[in-house]
């Protein structure tokens, strides 16, 4: 629901690289999602292509890489996926566990001509 | 050949920001912060209102009441008897942000507070993304939601620190059981802490009060 006014913070950060940088194009802006953020891709993209329109972003990519939940056990320090939300050591069954992937919202590259 | 130039930045950075200073600020004034969210309906500002008649006298209460259109809560919390209480009307923003809190504090002396509630707008899904300095979040769910409300909102769930069962007077006119909410809520976020309340009958809110009371002492100790 909110994807538009993540969009649009997104523009914002990209056009000031582009002036910092002196950039003619940017051809593509590559993000790293998180799958507990419950940011939808679908809405994120078309957010972006909606508020980039008539601007010099109108032929950018918008490039999304969902980055899957991981978590660390405060037990027993073991690493694992979390599937499907299930927050439980898979080890040593506790559910006293840190989240180390997940929430990632953010700008990863992106690809520009100067 | 276009070239490849790492960026690394989070996209709400901004808000990060602000949120932190903001957490600074209530922690040198050793004031208790907590968000309250939950979806539409389920009883957030008639939690607020039982909390105030409970807490006035004890405790000096700022509360910020975000809605997308009226002021409405606001108006309710006054009544309650709220003597510090702020509308924010967002205009048709699904959450609050950092920015928008950091403007309303301006009108408290943060110094004369010892316990500052945040509404949130009635939304599962927006208002867990942005920080807004609080010390925790609190979800705040209703019997007459779906029992499988955590599973579908596992990030909300997953960042909160308190989950708040209400409307338990309504118990067994719906499919919803209480042991299956704490089940799923307690798979995505082991640490949950739960209390479970009526609003209309007052049930459980006297465990709701003691704890809140605990954590404003805790708060004040910190140093
Ligand atoms: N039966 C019953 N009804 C309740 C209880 N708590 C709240 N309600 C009713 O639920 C409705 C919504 O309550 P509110 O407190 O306005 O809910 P809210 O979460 O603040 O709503 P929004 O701010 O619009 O998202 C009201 O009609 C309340 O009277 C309860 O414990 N039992
Ligand atoms: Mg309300
Ligand atoms: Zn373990």
């Amino acid at each position: 629901m909110h994807e538009l006014s993540i969009a649009s913070s997104i523009v914002k950060t990209v056009l000031e690289e582009v002036k910092n940088r002196n950039l003619k194009t940017v051809t593509l802006v590559s993000m790293r999602i998180g799958a507990l953020t419950d940011v939808v891709p679908d809405s994120l993209q078309f957010g972006f292509e909606a508020i980039t329109k008539d601007t010099i972003l109108a032929k950018t990519d918008l490039h999304i890489e969902t980055i899957s939940v991981k978590g660390c056990c405060n037990n027993c320090q073991h690493n694992f996926e979390v599937f499907e939300f299930v927050f439980i050591c898979p080890n040593c069954e506790s559910n006293d566990i840190k989240m180390s992937h997940g929430n990632e919202l953010e700008i990863a590259y992106i690809e520009a001509e100067d | 050949m276009p070239d490849k130039i790492a960026i690394e930045k989070k996209v709400l950075s901004e808000n990060d920001l602000l949120a932190q200073e903001l957490r600074t600020k209530f922690q040198e004034n050793k004031v208790f912060v907590f968000n309250l969210v939950s979806s539409p309906g389920s009883g957030k500002t008639s939690l607020l209102e039982k909390t105030l008649g409970l807490l006035q006298d004890k405790l000096n209460i700022a509360l910020v009441v975000g809605d997308v259109q009226t002021e409405n809560d606001a108006d309710r919390l006054i009544q309650a008897g709220g003597k510090l209480v702020r509308p924010i009307v967002t205009g048709g923003s699904c959450h609050l942000d950092a920015n928008m809190i950091h403007k309303s504090i301006q009108q408290f002396n943060l110094n004369e507070i010892d316990l500052f509630v945040i509404e949130n707008v009635g939304n599962l899904v927006c208002p867990s993304s942005y920080d807004l300095g609080e010390d925790m979040k609190i979800v705040l769910i209703s019997t007459t939601e779906g029992d499988d409300k955590p599973l579908k909102y596992p990030g909300m769930f997953r960042k909160s620190s308190v989950m708040v069962v209400n409307k338990t007077d309504l118990l067994g006119f719906s499919d919803f059981e209480l042991h299956k909410v704490k089940e799923n809520a307690r798979q995505i976020n082991g640490q949950l802490e739960i209390f479970e309340l009526s609003c209309r009958t007052g049930e459980g809110l006297d465990t709701w009060i003691d704890w809140l009371l605990e954590q404003v002492i805790l708060k004040k100790k910190e140093i």
